[in-house]
């Protein structure tokens, strides 16, 4: 497992970064190709109603 | 496929089978229900005087003077502070005004409908730009106007109209998409379009060449002279689509300048409400956002039956006058509205983005599901009486409309178990 690990951060990272964009920006400073994909919890996160959502949705 | 799904797709079929049509001139007193000489139809959902905002106070005061109820603006707010005016939501009687969107028991209104259903819309003239009614002016020249409309233009129009036969506004405004407009805050190509159609009838229908001369100036001066049929032909099209058992769409979309509204589908005529946003645009010489006034007006219906801010990607042209910054960011605004929505136009197409339709049908899950507001173009209002439109721009519908809508269909889908 940790080999895997090493192996990977010592290869040349190509990144997808999900959610906050921060993240993305910071890997564009160290020039690292990075896609960022814009996601958000659904509902904000609400759980009153993400419970409605997937009840709804059934 | 659920119950809700598949109720949202005969709400999309019920949009796109639509037959929007202009097929005559009404007054007020004629058609709209319950309407008297103390009934002002008002833009948005029910508001009391005490809760409006200067543009709708300024507007309301002078609808007063031109039903000829009051000498002046203190004895018209008198009559209302003493309750003798009643205010009605323009909605609740089939009818739809832009900005403060009065509506007036004298006031000629176009018939639009649609005749897949046979049910009716109504709307006003559009005034045009500068000191108008619509944006809380109420001087002389503005009800000498509006007295211009109710004893000149309505009897020509009218005439006009019986004499060329309906006019499909389907067919003008899916030209005019394709043209550079996108019907709310461009409408161009579609006054120009009607222009067309009604010229030859108009000659034939007005006698006297100086009162001709004076409607086609009129006419053909007024840029947003399409823009109140445009929403009519909202109206008709949204509201058979009203009450379909289980279905989450939006029917209407409106705002009185101090709250937003929403109706949905199956909840019927429930009005689920939030404090109006301001809208982000560009200011005329002079103004900025401190003079403005919040988002109102029922022009918001062009955005729920998919175009308007929907369709901001067919009008490269609008991008700058709404404070957009690229035709890109119109694009996105375009594709954006596709993920709130059941599904396509297949009536308005935007042929910029390998013609595809218009985002349709939007359903109150997905805006709360992904946070995405529906977005709209608008006109800005100052915030006093009397001013008028000061800029344009864009706004989103406030979450908290759908939030509360989404809690509302939420206990009615556990009633129908």
């Amino acid at each position: 497992m940790m080999e895997n690990i090493e192996a990977l951060f010592n290869s040349e990272l190509v990144v997808v970064n999900i959610g906050l964009e921060r993240f993305a920006e910071s890997m564009k400073l160290q020039h690292v190709p990075c896609v960022h994909v814009e996601w958000k919890p659904p509902a904000g996160g609400d759980t009153r109603l993400i419970e409605i959502l997937e009840k709804l949705s059934n | 496929m659920n119950k809700i799904d598949k109720a949202n797709m005969e709400a999309l079929d019920r949009i796109n089978s639509a037959e929007p049509e202009l097929v005559d001139i009404k007054y007020a007193y004629e058609v709209l229900p319950g309407m008297d000489k103390s009934v002002i139809g008002h833009a948005g959902p029910p508001i009391e005087w005490e809760n409006m905002c200067g543009p709708l106070k300024g507007a309301v005061l002078g609808a007063i003077l031109y039903e000829g109820l009051a000498g002046d603006l203190a004895e018209a707010e008198k009559l209302v502070l003493n309750g003798k005016i009643r205010f009605v939501s323009n909605h609740s009687m089939g009818a739809v005004g832009p900005m403060t969107g009065m509506i007036t028991y004298s006031m000629p209104l176009y018939e639009v409908r649609n005749k897949t259903y046979g049910n009716t819309a109504y709307t006003t003239f559009n005034e045009g730009l500068g000191k108008v009614l619509r944006f809380g002016s109420n001087g002389p020249e503005v009800l000498e106007r509006l007295k211009w409309f109710e004893h000149v233009l309505a009897p020509a129009l009218k005439k006009a109209i019986a004499l060329s036969g309906p006019i499909s506004l389907k067919v003008i405004i899916s030209k005019a998409l394709a043209m550079g407009d996108e019907m709310h805050q461009r409408n161009i190509a579609a006054s120009l379009l009607f222009a067309r159609e009604i010229m030859p009838y108009l000659v034939e229908a007005v006698d006297d060449k100086a009162e001709l001369r004076k409607i086609i100036e009129f006419i053909t001066g007024n840029e947003q002279l399409f823009l109140n049929l445009a929403m009519a032909a909202g109206k008709c099209t949204m509201d058979p689509v009203k009450n379909i058992e289980h279905c989450s769409i939006v029917t209407a979309m409106s705002r009185n300048g101090t709250n937003f509204g929403i109706q949905v589908s199956a909840l019927g005529d429930t009005w689920f409400e939030a404090p109006v946003l301001m809208p982000k645009g560009l200011y005329f010489a002079g103004f900025s956002e401190k003079d403005a006034n919040p988002d109102i007006g029922d022009s918001a219906i062009c955005e729920t039956f998919g175009i308007g801010g929907v369709a901001m990607g067919s009008s490269p042209a609008v991008v700058r006058f709404v404070g957009a910054k690229s035709v890109q960011e119109a694009l996105d605004y375009s594709r954006e509205m596709e993920e709130i929505s059941v599904g396509k136009s297949t009536n308005y197409i935007i042929p910029n983005m390998e013609f595809q339709g218009t985002a349709t049908g939007i359903d109150i899950r997905k805006v709360v599901e992904t946070g995405i507001a529906p977005v709209i173009n608008t006109g800005l209002a100052h915030k006093l009486p009397g001013v008028g439109q000061i800029g344009a721009g864009i706004v989103r519908a406030p979450i908290d409309c759908f939030v509360k809508a989404l809690y509302a269909f939420a206990e009615y889908e556990q009633s129908l178990e």
